[in-house]
C-alpha cells in the first residue's frame, strides 16, 4: 500500500488553506455558499475518518451524531430563544452524550454488528423526529429564528475557520499517541490489548471526539441554513455522502476528507442540469475511484510508490 | 375480528420479510459479503415486472418471470463488476476489504436506483397480481393476492431449505460458509461456488422483489428502507443463519402489524428498531447467529 509522506501532506494543506482564505477576494457569492456547506460536511467526514481510518470502526450513523447536535441546537433556539453560541455548545455536548450512550454498549460489538447498530440509531432518531413533530417540526423541518451571519463572506470565513480548527485538532489527535494506539487497535485489537492498552477506553475516546466535532458542525450548519430537516441532516443517504467523501478523499488521512466533501458537494451542484441523472454520475465517479484508486484523491495527488511490495 | 386481521396480515407480511432477508443472509453466510445493493436489486425485479405489464403489455405471469430474470442478471453484474474485482485487488489491505465492499455495493445500489428512476420515473408502482379477487377467511376479507404471496414466499423458502440441507450442492455451500479453504482442498472451485450462490441469491431476491411489488408496491426510492428492514431482520436473526432470519422476520412482521393496527401506522417501525437495539446489547450475535470472530 502507498504511504503518503507527511511533509507533502502539510505542504498541500498550507497551499489549500492559502487559496481558501484568499478566495472571497475574487470568487462569486454562489461559489462561497457552496464551499461553506462543503466545509461543514468536511468536518463530518474528518470526524468519521478518525473513527474508521484509525480505530477501524465503521460508523454507519454519522448522521445520528450530526442530527442530535443539530436538532438540539435548533430546538433550543426555536423553542427557548437561547443565544446561538449557547445552542452550539449545548448541541455539541448532546452529541457527545448521545455518542456515549450509543458507544458504551455498541463498542462491545464487532465489525458489521457495530455498523448495523449505528445505522439503526439513525433510523430510530429519524422516526422519533417525525413522530415528535410538535417540537421538531417533523417531516417538514425546523426553522430557527436566528442565523450566524447574513453576509456570504462572513459565513464562508466562519465555516472555513471552524473547519481549519477542527481539522487541525483532529489531525494532531490522529498523529498523537491516541492516534497511534487507535491505529494499532484497528489492525490487531488483541495484540494491542496484550501490550497493556485499554482498547475499549481508546475507542470510546475516539467516538467521543468524533461525536463532538460532528455535533459542532451540525449545529453550525443549522444556523447557516436557518433550518434543520431530516432530509438534509439525518437521512441515511446523507450519512452515505459523508462516508463516501471520506473514502474518496483518502481514508486515514483526515485531511483528504475535506477534498472528498468539496468534490461531492460541488459535483452534485455542477451536475444539477442533468436532473435525476446527477446523483447517478456522482455515484459512478465515486465508485470508479474506489474500484480503480482505493487510496483516494490524496493518494493520487501525493502518493509515493513503494517498490518493495 | 381484529385479532384474525392482525394474525393473517402479519403472516403474509412476515413471509415476505423472511424471503427478502433469506438471500441477503445466504450471501453473507457463504461468501462473507454484506451486499448493500440488496434493496435496489429487489426493486429492480419489481419495477421490471411492473414495466412488463404496464409498458410492454405482457401478461402478469410472464412479466413476473421477466422481473425475476432481471434480478438474476443484476445479481451476476453485482458479483462480476463490484464484488470480484474488490476481492481480488491487491491495492486494498485485507482488513479494509469489508468497508470497500460495503461502500462499493452501496454506490452500486444508488446507481441501480437512479437508473430505474430515470427510465421508469420514481413514482410508486404495483405489479399486476397473478391472482385477483378476495377470500373470506375467519370473517376477514383477505385478497387472493395476499394468500398467493404467503404461499410463494413459503414455497421458495422451503425450496431453499431442501437445496441447502438435502442436496450435494447445498452441502458444498454450507461447507464453503464454514471453511472456504477446506472446500477448495476437497477439489471444489471456489469461484464456481460463488457464482452459484450469487445465482441462487438473484432468484431469491427476484421472487421477493416481485412479490413485494404485487403485495405492497414499490418505488425506486424504497430500496433504502427495504435494505434497512432486511438488515434489521438479518441481524436480529443472526448474520448468516437462515432459520434465524425466519424467526426474526416473524417477530418484526407481527410487531409492525400490531403497532400499525393497535397504535398508529406512523409508529410502525419504531418497536422493531428498539427490539433490535435491545437484542444487540443482550445477545450481539442475534437469535441464532454464530459468535463472530
Amino acid at each position: 500500500m502507498n504511504r503518503i509522506p507527511k511533509s507533502r501532506l502539510i505542504i498541500l494543506a498550507i497551499v489549500f488553506l492559502g487559496a481558501a482564505y484568499t478566495l472571497p477576494f475574487y470568487a462569486k457569492a454562489y461559489l462561497l455558499g457552496l464551499l461553506t456547506v462543503a466545509y461543514y460536511f468536511g468536518i463530518f467526514s474528518m470526524s468519521w475518518d478518525l473513527l474508521f481510518g484509525y480505530a477501524g470502526e465503521v460508523n454507519f450513523g454519522p448522521t445520528f451524531l450530526i442530527g442530535l447536535g443539530a436538532y438540539t441546537a435548533g430546538i433550543l433556539n426555536n423553542q427557548y430563544g437561547l443565544a446561538i453560541g449557547w445552542c452550539i455548545i449545548v448541541g455539541s455536548i448532546s452529541s457527545v452524550l448521545g455518542g456515549l450512550i450509543l458507544a458504551l454498549p455498541a463498542l462491545r460489538l464487532k465489525g458489521p454488528y457495530f455498523g448495523l447498530t449505528t445505522l439503526v440509531a439513525v433510523l430510530l432518531l429519524q422516526n422519533l423526529i417525525v413522530v415528535m413533530a410538535d417540537v421538531t417540526g417533523g417531516e417538514i423541518g425546523l426553522t430557527v429564528p436566528d442565523v450566524i451571519a447574513i453576509n456570504d463572506v462572513s459565513n464562508y470565513y466562519i465555516a472555513l475557520s471552524v473547519m481549519t480548527v477542527s481539522g487541525f485538532i483532529l489531525y494532531s489527535l490522529a498523529h498523537s499517541r491516541l492516534g497511534l494506539i487507535l491505529e494499532a487497535i484497528g489492525q490487531n485489537p488483541v495484540e494491542t490489548a496484550s501490550l497493556g492498552f485499554n482498547v475499549t477506553k481508546h475507542k470510546i475516546a475516539a467516538f467521543v471526539v468524533s461525536a463532538f466535532f460532528s455535533g459542532i458542525a451540525g449545529s453550525f450548519l443549522v444556523f447557516y441554513f436557518g433550518s434543520a430537516s431530516v432530509g438534509t441532516l439525518i437521512e441515511v443517504s446523507v450519512g452515505v455522502q459523508v462516508i463516501i467523501a471520506a473514502v474518496l478523499g483518502g481514508r486515514r488521512t483526515i485531511l483528504g476528507a475535506v477534498l472528498g466533501s468539496i468534490f461531492m458537494i460541488s459535483a452534485t451542484e455542477a451536475l444539477r442540469p442533468l436532473g435525476t441523472l446527477s446523483t447517478f454520475v456522482v455515484s459512478l465517479v465515486a465508485l470508479a475511484v474506489i474500484m480503480i484508486a482505493p487510496g483516494g484523491f490524496l493518494d493520487l495527488l501525493l502518493g509515493k510508490k513503494e517498490s518493495n511490495l | 375480528m381484529i385479532i384474525w386481521q392482525i394474525l393473517l396480515d402479519g403472516f403474509a407480511v412476515s413471509a415476505l420479510y423472511a424471503l427478502g432477508a433469506a438471500g441477503f443472509t445466504l450471501i453473507f453466510g457463504v461468501s462473507g459479503v454484506l451486499n448493500l445493493s440488496h434493496g435496489a436489486l429487489m426493486v429492480t425485479a419489481a419495477v421490471v415486472a411492473w414495466a412488463g405489464g404496464a409498458v410492454w403489455g405482457m401478461d402478469s405471469l410472464s412479466a413476473s418471470l421477466l422481473g425475476i430474470f432481471a434480478c438474476l442478471l443484476g445479481s451476476w453484474l453485482t458479483y462480476f463488476v463490484i464484488i470480484r474485482p474488490l476481492q481480488k485487488t491487491k491495492a486494498i489491505a485485507k482488513e479494509e476489504r469489508e468497508i470497500f465492499i460495503l461502500t462499493g455495493t452501496l454506490l452500486w445500489g444508488i446507481l441501480i436506483q437512479e437508473l430505474l428512476a430515470y427510465f421508469f420515473t420514481s413514482n410508486a408502482k404495483s405489479v399486476n397480481p397473478i391472482f385477483e379477487g378476495v377470500n373470506l377467511i375467519q370473517g376477514v376479507r383477505i385478497p387472493s393476492n395476499e394468500v398467493f404471496t404467503a404461499v410463494v414466499c413459503w414455497g421458495t423458502i422451503a425450496l431453499l431449505w431442501v437445496l441447502v440441507n438435502r442436496t450435494t450442492l447445498g452441502k458444498v455451500l454450507l461447507a464453503a460458509s464454514m471453511n472456504a479453504r477446506g472446500v477448495t482442498l476437497l477439489g471444489f472451485e471456489l469461484s464456481w461456488i460463488y457464482v452459484t450462490v450469487w445465482s441462487i441469491y438473484g432468484l431469491l431476491a427476484g421472487v421477493a422483489g416481485v412479490s413485494l411489488g404485487m403485495f405492497l408496491g414499490v418505488s425506486s426510492y424504497s430500496s433504502g428502507p427495504l435494505m434497512a428492514s432486511a438488515f434489521t431482520i438479518v441481524v436480529l436473526g443472526g448474520l448468516g443463519s437462515i432459520s434465524g432470519s425466519l424467526i426474526a422476520a416473524y417477530a418484526v412482521g407481527y410487531l409492525e402489524t400490531l403497532t400499525a393496527y393497535l397504535i398508529s401506522p406512523a409508529y410502525r417501525t419504531i418497536p422493531s428498531l428498539i427490539l433490535l437495539i435491545v437484542v444487540m446489547y443482550v445477545r450481539p450475535q442475534g437469535i441464532l447467529g454464530r459468535r463472530s470472530t
